[in-house]
């Protein structure tokens, strides 16, 4: 690059998303892995800790919002379900706009916030959230699916930040093998973490929700 | 004309236009669109209403008309409820992204949520853009985002629709051109009010709007 070139004014300083306000958690994954369920269960485990509110993409209709209004694990009003014009994954990262109105709105509403589920309309593995719009990203895959998931990889699998592999106790009915999926998630996450879980048999997704309460955590201290 | 108008009609500018089908979802339920040769009359039809109404609006913000009175013009072009959200959400989007690209004391004048063309107006001043740029924004924008709505809700062939909005060039160019010569057009299109308050009734539906 010629030296007159100062690249910081291509660059543009304000950062926005990485703001004082509620902590943002994306939950992404392929269509029926649970994704829904898991944002239920978290409501319902951290709905007494934190002020929280819930963002939704269905890829049609309102029906995971609807899901949570009935089974009332949040008052409508923390509810937001946006449109995604045929493409939710563009929604979540390419053009994260909609998202990021649905979720001004909630801050302005409830001035409190202090944690905000973003869910994905159900995707497939190339499917991410862009850090525009989320500040940590879990993604959910389960085992039905099939033991290769995780060796087959893709951002969601290689990159969040948690990965989830739901529905364990369907495991000895598929022929999945849990420890295969254990090590491959290992040998492609590095570092990252995984959780196996069984929504079913913990209702509370208990384990997801100690890595949610460490991240809020993490960052107020920071 | 210069790059910054690339950019501003660019779809890929994250701005929230794919989250709106401009009536088209609606158009497709009731029958209306169905094949290239539909898609290409209800783009005309847009074009001729919408997409002037949003041109002149856009050529007179970009040209320093006063944002708070432009708004409530385009309020008054703009009888359905449903379409004056969807004009509001999609100027906030742009106004969002707007500020980032092209640091303006311009954002600051405008209305929270300023209808689409007003923010696009505030763009191309920001960008360096002259009237007719804006103009020709607003119009073109008027029936890319519809056309890419339809290719998506009728997995028509991408080419086939590429092909129907390069044909209506000329005819954008046009609407821009009168842009400069017309004051703020009134034209108005019941038919899209009507789709525009049915399809924000539904509980179904792909797009915001």
């Amino acid at each position: 690059m010629p030296p007159d070139h100062d690249l910081d004014d291509y660059v543009d300083a304000a950062v926005p998303h990485r703001h004082g306000g509620p902590l943002r958690v994306g939950l992404g994954g392929p269509v029926g892995s649970g994704k829904t369920a898991l944002a239920a269960a978290l409501c319902r485990t951290l709905g007494a800790e934190y002020d929280l509110a819930v963002v939704t993409n269905d890829i049609y209709t309102t029906e995971d919002a609807d899901f949570l209004r009935r089974n009332a694990v949040l008052p409508d009003d923390r509810i937001e379900a946006v449109q995604t014009g045929c493409c939710p994954h563009t929604a979540i990262r390419d053009d994260i706009t909609a998202n990021l109105d649905a979720v001004e709105l909630l801050e302005d509403r409830h001035p409190g916030l202090e944690l905000v589920f973003v869910e994905s309309g159900g995707d497939n593995l190339t499917a991410s959230f862009s850090y525009g719009l989320v500040d940590v990203q879990v993604f959910v895959v389960d085992v039905a699916g099939g033991d290769k998931v995780p060796r087959k990889g893709g951002p969601g699998v290689t990159a969040s930040d948690l990965l989830v592999v739901n529905k364990t106790d369907l495991a000895p009915l598929v022929g999945a093998d849990l420890d295969v999926m254990r090590r491959d998630s290992a040998t492609v996450r590095g570092d990252r973490p995984t959780l196996l879980i069984s929504l079913r048999e913990d209702p509370t997704a208990a384990a997801v929700a100690d890595w949610v309460r460490e991240q809020v955590r993490v960052r107020v201290v920071a | 004309m210069t790059a910054a108008l690339l950019t501003l009609a660019d779809a890929r500018l994250p701005a929230g236009g794919h989250t709106h089908s401009g009536g088209v979802e609606q158009a497709i339920a009731a029958g209306l669109v169905h094949d290239p040769s539909s898609l290409a009359g209800f783009l005309l039809r847009r074009l001729q209403t919408a997409g002037r109404v949003a041109a002149g609006l856009a050529a007179a913000a970009c040209r320093g008309g006063d944002p708070a009175a432009l708004d409530a013009e385009a309020d008054a072009r703009t009888p359905s409820p449903a379409l004056r959200a969807a004009s509001r959400q999609q100027g906030r989007g742009l106004v969002r992204v707007g500020r980032r690209a092209w640091p303006s004391p311009l954002w600051d004048a405008l209305p929270a949520a300023p209808h689409h063309p007003v923010a696009l107006g505030a763009a191309a001043t920001a960008g360096g853009l002259t009237p007719r740029d804006a103009a020709g924004a607003a119009a073109y924008l008027s029936v890319s985002g519809p056309a890419t709505a339809a290719q998506r809700l009728l997995a028509m062939d991408p080419l086939t629709v590429a092909a129907v909005t390069a044909r209506l060039a000329p005819g954008i160019d046009a609407v821009a051109d009168g842009a400069l010569r017309d004051g703020l057009p009134a034209d108005a299109d019941p038919l899209l009010d009507l789709l525009a308050e049915v399809h924000a009734a539904r509980r179904d539906r792909f797009f915001a709007s």
